[in-house]
């Protein structure tokens, strides 16, 4: 516990008991100041977004973009076999039967966002990531169960290991954690 | 709701389930039934396989019997678990909580199971590929105005599409698995699956968006499934089948049987692992008025049917509703009004909706009443066709009967699994239900 060297250190953890009294800190925490924070929750909580600098949401343009490509590409490839590549007379159809072209395009255009969603969700959240510093922290087995974190990054133009230690001790956590890295 | 038990508790109660060994007789015994049926299920696919499609009792005029039959059955069956988990999140339905996840697992059995069977049926399986469009060196593209590869290409999104959406929708309850495994062998099967999920703020935003965008497309993709499916009949200038109320009429029965399977499969879930908290009496409850109420949009149609015949003044049509009813197959069209039509009746009285046997019991006559239903749809309407002379009986052999029973032998076998491993409720859900941080 000796270590001046912040280096070696991801940041500091306040762990809280509610979902109050976290989003009471994470308004306390943002307002004096700090900018790199992270907060672990079990649940979904309202009421966060404004503390974390959160851009818009992405995850919609994946959709779209992963829609396009499978509706683009499937109707593309029903063109190319039936019309160009190998065209059947099948009772005097038009080879371009557009209508009948719908199903499958409409079933690969769904395929298509919903592997776009999922790809997007992974990266953007970078998982999978099995080795993280913050689960250094022994009680963080918690955040998956009833506990709830907050951690000042190192990274943050404001830190400072005994004044944010201070700082977050004031907020009445449970406890404060060191976050080797 | 359950309003008592605090985040801890919904946790410790659910992953103590499965972290912690305990002697279930019931669910040994039952997955000792059920993997001797999924045994026969595979011995008999694997004789089918050596011998062909003449160990079924179809034959021409009758080419579909109960292959199709439980192909859209099962397929059926699978709908109501996207529904209630998707169709009812974007409603904001906050009941589903509790039931959406084994509503889930449902429908990722069922639609496995549902999609073996078009390919059993297909006489040379080991050319199902060629349904798939790849450049091959014979030259051959799959037909793209034939109802069956627009079938296809319906059950391959949908399979990919509920295991996504089921898989997505464990990892935050999977992490809190890895948390609290305490044998190293749990810790690295679920640390691996949750894929290092932490349960940061930012993720969990676009977590809630993923899950919205997903039960969207879900939503959409389990009404087109149906409609592919209804269509393969619809397309076919038959008796019967020919016509327009096909699509919506396949939506609904699929509903209908899909909300009374996840009856059947919650009443017993809820009474072996003790989860009379999360799945209360009011959950139920619930169930048994969304399938009254698509009971009666089945009745509407059974209904409509008869009109229809009766309104188009065609021959055809009018014989093959007289010959349901009064045909060689009319138990079984009787057994289906029965079983789905007048049993269904007694969901109006809230004592039978609240008595937990009960509901059970009119679960499984609508599941089989819905499976009637798909069988007379299909023989009654190929046995007598437009000419006499084509005319013929379909009479299920042996080895029909063991392929039936068998998938659903299998079914509950894959179902047994993942009661045992993975969590059946959504444990960070219901904590999010119960924490009262949720806007109104």
């Amino acid at each position: 516990m000796n270590g001046s060297d912040t280096s070696i250190m991801y940041g500091l953890m306040a762990e809280f008991e509610t979902p109050t009294f976290l989003v009471e800190a994470a308004r306390r925490t943002s307002n004096a100041g700090y900018q790199v924070i992270e907060i672990y929750t079990p649940f979904p909580v309202e009421g966060l977004e404004k503390f974390l600098g959160q851009r818009r949401n992405r995850l919609s343009l994946f959709a779209l973009v992963g829609g396009c490509i499978g509706a683009i590409s499937s109707y593309f490839l029903e063109y190319y076999s039936a019309v160009i590549d190998y065209p059947i007379n099948v009772g005097g159809r038009p080879y371009h039967s557009w209508p009948a072209f719908i199903p499958a395009t409409v079933e690969l255009t769904i395929l298509g966002a919903v592997l776009a969603i999922v790809l997007g969700l992974f990266l953007l959240n970078g998982l999978p990531r099995l080795n993280h510093p913050v689960f250094n922290v022994s009680q963080f087995d918690l955040a998956t169960q009833d506990r709830f974190f907050l951690c000042v990054k190192a990274s943050d133009s404001c830190f400072d290991k005994i004044e944010t230690r201070r700082f977050l001790e004031s907020l009445k956590p449970v406890n404060v954690h060191r976050v080797e890295k | 709701m359950p309003t008592e038990s605090s985040n801890a508790e919904v946790g410790d109660k659910v992953s103590d389930l499965i972290l912690i060994p305990q002697r279930r007789w019931l669910w040994h015994g039952a997955f000792g039934i059920s993997a001797v049926l999924s045994v026969l299920f595979f011995l008999a696919i694997g004789y089918l396989f050596v011998v062909g499609v003449g160990i079924w009792g179809i034959n021409i005029p009758v080419a579909w019997g109960f292959a199709i039959t439980n192909y859209v059955w099962w397929i059926g069956i699978g709908m109501a678990g996207t529904f209630i988990s998707a169709a009812l999140l974007l409603f904001r339905q906050q009941w589903r909580t509790s039931i959406s996840r084994s509503a889930e697992a449902m429908t990722v059995f069922a639609v496995a199971i549902a999609a073996l069977f078009p390919l059993l049926h297909l006489g040379r399986p080991w050319f199902a590929y060629w349904l798939a469009p790849y450049p091959d060196t014979m030259n051959i593209w799959p037909q793209w105005r034939s109802a069956l590869v627009w079938d296809f290409f319906a059950i391959f999104s949908y399979l990919i599409v509920s295991v996504l959406f089921w898989y997505v929708g464990m990892i935050p309850d999977l992490a809190c698995l890895r948390d609290r495994a305490r044998k190293r062998p749990a810790q690295i099967f679920y640390g691996l699956l949750a894929l290092g999920w932490r349960g940061e703020a930012r993720h969990w935003r676009r977590y809630q968006m993923a899950s919205l965008l997903l039960a969207g497309l879900a939503v959409t993709l389990v009404f087109s499934v149906h409609s592919m499916v209804a269509l393969a009949f619809a397309e076919g200038n038959t008796p019967g089948w020919h016509s327009t109320i096909f699509p919506p009429f396949f939506v609904v029965g699929a509903l209908f049987s899909g909300f009374a399977m996840v009856l059947m499969l919650v009443i017993p879930v809820r009474a072996i692992f003790g989860l009379q908290d999360f799945i209360t009496a009011q959950h139920l409850d619930s169930m048994a008025k969304v399938l009254l109420a698509v009971g009666l949009i089945i009745t509407y149609s059974y209904v409509i049917e008869v009109f229809m015949a009766w309104y188009s003044a065609n021959p055809y049509e009018i014989y093959t509703m007289q010959n349901r009813m009064v045909g060689a197959y009319a138990p079984l069209y009787w057994g289906m009004i029965f079983c789905n039509v007048l049993v269904l009746q007694a969901l109006w009285f809230k004592r039978v909706r609240l008595n937990s046997i009960a509901l059970f019991l009119v679960g499984t006559a609508v599941v089989v009443g819905m499976w009637l239903e798909r069988f007379m749809l299909i023989v009654t309407s190929l046995h007598r066709d437009f000419l006499p002379s084509a005319w013929g009986m379909f009479s299920p052999t042996l080895w029909d009967w063991i392929i039936l029973v068998g998938s659903m032998g299998f079914f509950a076998m894959l179902f047994l699994l993942f009661v045992r491993f993975l969590p059946v409720v959504s444990i960070f859900e219901i904590r999010r239900a119960t924490s009262g941080t949720e806007k109104k």
